[in-house]
């Protein structure tokens, strides 16, 4: 196995999944003469061709609508949105068209195309570079969604989404998109989309999360005088709600932290599946720690935005003492 | 006083008036493909005049008229081949029957039963697209994958005059003349958006203008003349698969009918202008040039028609007769793969359904 960062890990799934199958094609703007703007897919256009690391006109919404076309082809599109907030043209189409192909077709033709895109803060960049979306996205009937938080994982769910009959929404966490490494296994590697990842054991309280927030996550549990549980979701739809409920059994106390804002994000939907499944395993509140209902800031105050490892610990301080 | 339509120029014409000044003949249609052309306009017709009653009725839902567009619709359908694609727009719903659909089909989609679903790759016929001009990009990326491929089918897409101010159709025709794609965007110019005139949609002299921006030829037709639209559609259907991409048809027209059965015009169409329009429909005048050219006769006419009701008859039974849809179709063919919540979700709605 090699270290890898989580780019290098994703560039390494686009070189064997487009090897592996020919129907598998890379779309999106300055994917292919640039290599994209954060080198997720160096190199594709000069190994595979123009045609399958292709450069789009810069129109959100025209990729995704032409990936659905490039599909009746028997194309399977890899598209690239830019960054998070770029993507926002793109829903038209992931609502009114991507989602509901298959059913419309009573199940007749398939759409197995992936929308991947960067996501996240804390990299000091200008306004809509930030953005945490995947509300949007996991709220829209057909789609799955899932957010990888380490390299080996980040290869892995991009290689199941390619490899996936339905549409696949992956959400990467630019942040740590260089600055977080891991042994990545070689060639093909599948990480399960439904399947959650306990990045620690822990029987005092469960700290739940995906993406950029399983880090800080991580580094609460190292400040916490407790026994914490770290579970990564990893996949947002088809959640392994399994997963989370017998982690909530064993420890009986849940913390929730995701980037987004708070008013019906992911957690929300978490905290209500503990309410209707878990009340009897629970010993206290299931607390949040979230984005604020707010604009993401420009960066020089955006470190007050990010839910932080400071406050991930207050709030399993208080969920320990209740 | 009639309106005025912004602009006439570069209108393309086969049949002449109504005494047959101007008529002329086109290349590779033949007595055999004039009559199977004026077979499926009545089809078209007969289709949408008989829904219009089943709606009333109270046997379909709301249905979205398509009289006076069938010249478009079978027009240009016909210079394709069978293995080129149709990305219809709900005006052009029963389409597919020019490609063998069973109108059982059609009229269950608008029955809102999930018979109406189909394979589209079974007609190359992609499902109707509701929304506006969302279906262009669509059209783009197959007629796009199938030249990647090697293949040699092209795409045709409809869509209305309001269409063109969607930023989608914007986005599919750059992305065709970007790929060079075996695409025909084919839009049906009726005037009207539901109640928004052309004047209010675009300061554009003509929609065919368009074609401009994206680096493809825009051609405009008469939408009620079937053979000068037949005609165009050929010779951008030859283009396309010469690998020379892309091309805008502009299909003027004027929309005699209200935009959907829900929809009342009076409160903002020229009747005046419906009226005059009317005595030109497009059937009547594909029917008129037939008879001038000593094709058609009342027996054969009488007989085309009947056979299209025989259709329709045999078509809103067999709707009609399709069993209630069960509730586990609400949780059918979103996903290959569906959520586990997806078998608990229908165990507990059958439960308070009492089945």
């Amino acid at each position: 196995m090699a270290e890898r960062s989580i780019v290098e890990a994703i560039n390494d799934a686009f070189h064997v999944e487009l090897a592996r199958d020919e129907s598998v094609m890379v779309m999106g703007e300055d994917v292919g003469r640039a290599g994209g703007v954060f080198r997720a897919t160096a190199g594709l256009r000069d190994r595979f061709g123009p045609d399958r690391c292709f450069d789009t006109p810069l129109a959100e919404a025209g990729i995704l609508g032409t990936a659905v076309g490039l599909c009746m082809a028997g194309w399977r599109p890899v598209c690239e949105m830019q960054y998070d907030a770029f993507s926002y043209p793109c829903l038209d189409q992931l609502i009114t068209h991507v989602g509901r192909y298959r059913w419309r077709t009573g199940g007749t033709m398939e759409f197995p195309l992936v929308v991947r895109m960067p996501y996240g803060g804390g990299v000091r960049a200008p306004e809509l570079h930030d953005d945490s979306p995947e509300t949007y996205y996991v709220h829209t009937p057909g789609v799955k969604v899932a957010i990888p938080s380490t390299p080996a994982d980040a290869k892995g769910i991009l290689a199941a989404a390619i490899r996936d009959p339905d549409p696949v929404v992956v959400f990467e966490p630019k942040l740590h998109y260089r600055t977080l490494k891991g042994e990545v296994p070689e060639g093909e590697h599948v990480v399960p989309l439904g399947k959650a990842r306990l990045a620690r054991e822990g029987n005092d309280v469960s700290l739940v999360a995906y993406g950029s927030m399983v880090p800080v996550c991580e580094a609460a549990a190292d400040e916490l005088d407790a026994s914490v549980e770290v579970l990564d979701i990893r996949t947002l739809k088809p959640l392994d709600e399994e997963a989370l409920l017998a982690s909530a059994a064993k420890t009986g106390r849940v913390i929730l932290v995701q980037e987004a804002p708070r008013v019906c994000g992911f957690a929300a939907e978490l905290a209500a599946i503990l309410a209707e499944k878990a009340i009897l395993d629970l010993q206290a509140p299931v607390v949040r720690v979230t984005g604020y209902d707010v604009p993401y800031p420009y960066w020089q105050i955006e470190d007050a935005y990010m839910p932080s490892v400071a406050r991930v610990v207050a709030a399993a301080k208080r969920v320990l003492e209740f | 006083m009639a309106h005025v339509l912004p602009a006439e120029r570069d209108l393309r014409r086969v049949i002449g008036d109504a005494d047959g000044a101007g008529d002329r003949e086109v290349d590779g249609l033949g007595e055999q493909e004039l009559l199977d052309l004026f077979r499926s306009m009545v089809l078209l017709r007969t289709y949408d005049e008989r829904s219009v009653v089943y709606h009333r009725q109270g046997r379909i839902g709301t249905y979205a008229i398509f009289w006076n567009h069938e010249a478009m619709q079978a027009g240009a359908v016909h210079a394709l081949d069978d293995e080129d694609w149709i990305f219809p727009s709900y005006r052009e719903s029963a389409i597919g029957l020019l490609r063998g659909m069973p109108p059982a089909t059609v009229l269950s989609w608008w029955r809102g039963h999930p018979a109406g679903w189909w394979n589209p790759a079974d007609y190359n016929v992609a499902s109707i697209c509701v929304p506006i001009a969302t279906h262009v990009p669509h059209a783009a990326g197959l007629a796009w994958g199938k030249k990647l491929k090697g293949e040699r089918g092209c795409a045709i897409v409809f869509f209305g005059d309001g269409a063109t101010s969607e930023g989608s159709f914007h986005e599919g025709a750059n992305f065709a003349g970007v790929t060079r794609a075996p695409l025909i965007l084919f839009c049906n110019n009726n005037h009207w958006a539901i109640s928004t005139p052309l004047e209010a949609q675009t300061r554009a002299e003509t929609l065919a203008d368009k074609a401009v921006g994206y680096g493809m030829p825009g051609v405009r037709v008469d939408g009620t003349d079937v053979l000068a639209v037949y005609e165009a559609t050929q010779e951008a259907v030859e283009r396309a698969r010469r690998g020379e991409g892309p091309t805008l048809i502009e299909a003027v027209s004027y929309r005699t009918a209200p935009h959907a059965t829900a929809d009342d015009p009076r409160a903002y169409i020229d009747l005046e202008r419906v009226e005059e329009e009317k005595r030109r429909e497009c059937l009547l005048r594909y029917d008129g040039y037939l008879r001038r050219a000593g094709i058609l006769h009342d027996e054969l006419a009488e007989s085309v028609r009947s056979e299209a009701l025989d259709a329709m008859r045999t078509g809103i039974a067999a709707a009609e007769a399709e069993p209630p849809a069960g509730p586990e179709l609400v949780f059918a063919h979103a996903y290959v793969d569906p959520p586990a919540s997806f078998g608990s979700d229908l165990e507990e709605l059958r439960g308070t359904l009492g089945g």
